[in-house]
């Protein structure tokens, strides 16, 4: 394992050198299979027919490509008594996410700045309090929400849901926007009032147009965290409303009868597939999102 | 007024958002404590009684049961993501040309829910058509793993698909970590003739210990609140052999209706929570401030 990556002048072990090198490729690749193999068995496995399931090896291509089971998963499967599929569970998700997301940024953004670029005594001590909600665990705070939600009038509704999901990431999104506001230049600010701008004015036109990249990056970490939330959705949730996780677990999980694998395989990459195609689209922000709420306190 | 108005607007901005967090984060971890020391049962009691919910909790095999995966769980899940994590940063901190797409490849599961990879893991570990099947029918007619199924072993699976999903999260923690090192100290060690594994052994790691301390936070914080992917990947079972905290305090919560044991069970899941992030956080406000 000597002289990996910063070759050095010897010559006489160059042999080794090129041994290491395709030793080293050999191990990545060995891993990339690990990491691709279940995508892989549910890919194939969605595309094969039960028989084939049956018969054939979890490995092996499908002998004969059929969509039978995505048809099913989409519009078909039993979640409990329900056989409407995944379809009417995708769309709750998605009615259900913008709206979180949306808000949650706004109110982020929002704060970040005031907490950034406002500073009044207690503003640390508010953030610090804030930010310490992003940590505890939610179960913590189930048993009352469901009560509030109850009384408000909105238990079982993608309403509430919006609501939990919004009062519980706005800590996280104050954290983006507020260490990405504290980077620029407080005597922007203070030029500005000079200038006459306010508290919004300032805002508007300086702080969001430079806010770009932040912005992708928490609408990213919002939708990636609301869309394959679970906890909130099969507490606070009905038959009816639930969001699509909890609908993929009730397929899985429930139905009787035949076990239909390749249909339960389709379901898992249809609800996979929104945050999926969000990582391969923006990889790049949705991991400086990941780095940035573990890293920076 | 417009003067006060524009000096206030700061506090009014931010205003709700505190509130909102001042109930709906301490308010009512309050109450969920409150309800802990009563004798809530399927409605909640507000008369204090002490801590017989927590001398009832600590007095269940189920509890005990899930204390102790909580510990092996977390403790494997930790350790082995970590050392992967390290592994896998290293080895791709060595120059290869197509980084980017291993990283990508290396990195996907972490996009995708817990309730997606559970229903994965649990297709391919099943021992009637998954892995043991497979490698049987490759002639091994005695292969046996059985883990999902075995109530000794099947705590391991949960680790199995947690590490699957997470490690390559802590590889791009460590690898942003490794590349940070200063260059020029390096160069030297290597000017000296210094082998490339005493310079990752004696330099770079030791200078990422806050990056280790972070990488700790996060799956230990992941490991507590873990619930989504034992659902998904053994709904608890078989019997109850792999309950963590959190899937035993749903089931008290929503299906036994004990409200009780579900806010002691929550306390304590907050105090573990707690006895870890409050320093870490503390210490990194500590080093902004200073």
């Amino acid at each position: 394992m000597t002289d990996l990556a910063y070759p050095s002048a010897k010559k006489s072990d160059a042999f080794g050198k090129i041994v290491l090198r395709w030793l080293l490729y050999f191990l990545l690749g060995i891993f990339a299979l690990y990491y691709l193999m279940p995508l892989f068995v549910m890919v194939t496995t969605s595309l094969k027919s039960l028989e084939e399931i049956r018969t054939g090896s979890l490995v092996a291509l499908p002998r004969e490509v059929t969509f039978d089971a995505w048809r099913t998963a989409w519009s078909g499967a039993c979640t409990g008594i329900q056989c409407e599929g995944l379809r009417p569970y995708f769309w709750n998700s998605v009615m259900l996410a913008v709206p979180a997301v949306m808000i949650s940024t706004f109110i982020g953004a929002l704060n970040g700045y005031v907490v950034a670029q406002w500073r009044f005594p207690g503003a640390n001590i508010i953030f610090s309090l804030m930010l310490f909600g992003c940590f505890i665990p939610f179960q913590v705070v189930l048993l009352p929400m469901a009560r509030l939600l109850g009384m408000m009038g909105i238990a079982g509704t993608i309403p509430g849901l919006i609501f939990v999901h919004v009062i519980y990431g706005i800590g996280f999104t104050t954290l983006f926007f507020r260490n990405y506001y504290v980077s620029i230049p407080s005597e922007l600010t203070k030029a500005a009032k000079v200038d006459g701008a306010g508290f919004f004015r300032i805002f508007w036109s300086i702080f969001l147009p430079l806010s770009l990249p932040i912005i992708v990056v928490t609408v990213i970490w919002q939708f990636t965290q609301i869309w394959n939330d679970f906890l909130f959705g099969v507490s606070f949730s009905q038959a009816g409303t639930q969001p699509v996780t909890v609908a993929l677990n009730n397929i899985v999980n429930s139905t009787t009868g035949v076990k239909e694998y390749n249909v339960d395989m389709a379901a898992a990459i249809i609800a996979a597939a929104p945050t999926l195609l969000v990582y391969i689209v923006a990889g790049k922000y949705f991991i400086r999102g990941l780095t940035a709420g573990s890293v920076k306190g | 007024m417009t003067k006060w108005l524009e000096t206030h607007l700061p506090k009014m901005v931010l205003a709700p958002s505190f509130i909102a967090v001042l109930v709906f984060v301490y308010g009512f971890i309050a109450w969920t404590a409150w309800v802990s020391l009563t004798r809530s049962r399927l409605l909640p009691k507000y008369e204090i009684e002490g801590f017989i919910q927590y001398e009832r909790l600590f007095a269940s095999p189920r509890w005990d049961t899930a204390i102790n995966n909580l510990f092996i769980f977390g403790a494997l899940f930790i350790i082995i993501a970590m050392v992967l994590g390290l592994l896998l940063a290293i080895l791709l901190d060595q120059k290869i040309r197509t980084e980017g797409m291993i990283r990508t490849i290396y990195l996907y599961p972490m996009a995708l829910s817990m309730i997606v990879t559970g229903t994965a893991w649990k297709w391919i570990l099943n021992p009637g058509l998954g892995i043991q099947a497979t490698v049987r029918s490759w002639g091994f007619e005695n292969f046996s793993f059985d883990w999902l199924v075995n109530p000794d072993f099947a705590i391991y699976t949960i680790v199995l698909a947690a590490v699957w999903q997470s490690s390559g999260f802590v590889m791009a923690l460590f690898l942003a970590g490794l590349r940070s090192v200063d260059e020029e100290i390096i160069k030297a060690a290597q000017v000296d003739g210094i082998p490339t594994w005493r310079i990752y052994s004696a330099i770079i790691i030791p200078s990422m210990g806050p990056i280790f301390m972070s990488a700790f936070i996060v799956l230990a914080h992941l490991a507590i609140k873990s619930f989504d992917l034992v659902i998904a990947l053994t709904g608890g079972g078989p019997g109850y052999a792999t309950d963590l905290p959190a899937t035993y305090m749903y089931a008290m919560a929503f299906s036994r209706g004990d409200i009780g044991q579900a806010a002691s069970s929550a306390m304590i899941m907050m105090l573990v929570v707690f006895t870890i992030v409050v320093p870490y956080l503390y210490s990194e406000l500590r080093a902004k401030n200073d």
